[in-house]
């Protein structure tokens, strides 16, 4: 029985090391992805609307923009 | 058990290989970015292969300090190869727009070379010498780095004559 439980540890803990992916150097554009980032990600226009309906107006949450382009 | 600790060791060692210095640089074949021509890597020049890409911002502070190595030093003896790891080969063109590049850009999308290499970091760059032998790995690039790497340039080239 205890044999058993150890055998079925060890193909779980196997089974999720197979699970990691490890991103090599070269790969890591993938990374700059928009749709990979955390906060601005997927759930972002949805966050935005519900923070521009709240405030009763839209605009505002981003970047600086216009001018030299340096901001 | 010991199957176990084989296996890892096995896999371990598999991931190290990397193109050391003073190994034979791995041969290769590669379209340029408008897929019109071909290059493989061949013996004879001292040769500066550069792998880069268009998010890696180092890149940015590398391509200029690379492109005065080829203008100073010529074509005939030495020649400056880049190999872009950009997936998307409009973002490669995109950022080159900035660069009056002299020398070959090379386009490896699937990362297929940059493996071979085993690249330890983004930007990478290898001297090769006239007998095609890695003489250098220089993984990412700040501003002065270029001076060990020069140096060592023109060592290859002065023992050469």
């Amino acid at each position: 029985m205890k044999v058993k439980l150890v055998t079925s540890l060890c193909v779980v803990c196997l089974l999720s090391l197979a699970a990691c992916e490890t991103v090599q150097p070269w790969e890591r554009g993938t990374l700059a992805k928009p749709e990979m980032q955390l906060s601005e990600g997927l759930d972002s226009p949805l966050y935005h609307q519900v923070y521009d309906s709240k405030e009763a107006s839209s605009g505002g949450s981003g970047a600086a923009g216009a001018g030299c382009g340096c901001n | 058990m010991r199957t176990i600790v084989v296996l890892i060791m096995l896999l371990t060692s598999a991931l190290s290989h990397a193109a050391a210095e003073g190994d034979t640089a791995p041969p290769f074949t590669l379209p340029n970015l408008d897929k019109s021509a071909t290059y493989s890597l061949a013996t004879g020049k001292v040769i500066y292969l550069d792998f880069w890409a268009s998010w890696c911002a180092p890149c940015r502070v590398s391509f200029p300090e690379v492109i005065a190595l080829q203008n100073d030093l010529g074509s005939d003896r030495f020649e400056v190869i880049a190999v872009t790891v950009d997936e998307n080969p409009a973002a490669a063109r995109r950022f080159l727009r900035h660069y009056d590049v002299p020398y070959q850009i090379l386009s490896d999308p699937d990362g297929v070379v940059a493996e071979q290499y085993a690249l330890p970091g983004m930007p990478t760059s290898f001297v090769i010498d006239q007998e095609g032998s890695v003489s250098l790995r220089h993984s990412g690039f700040k501003s002065g780095d270029m001076t060990s790497i020069r140096r060592r340039i023109h060592q290859l080239l002065e023992t050469a004559l």
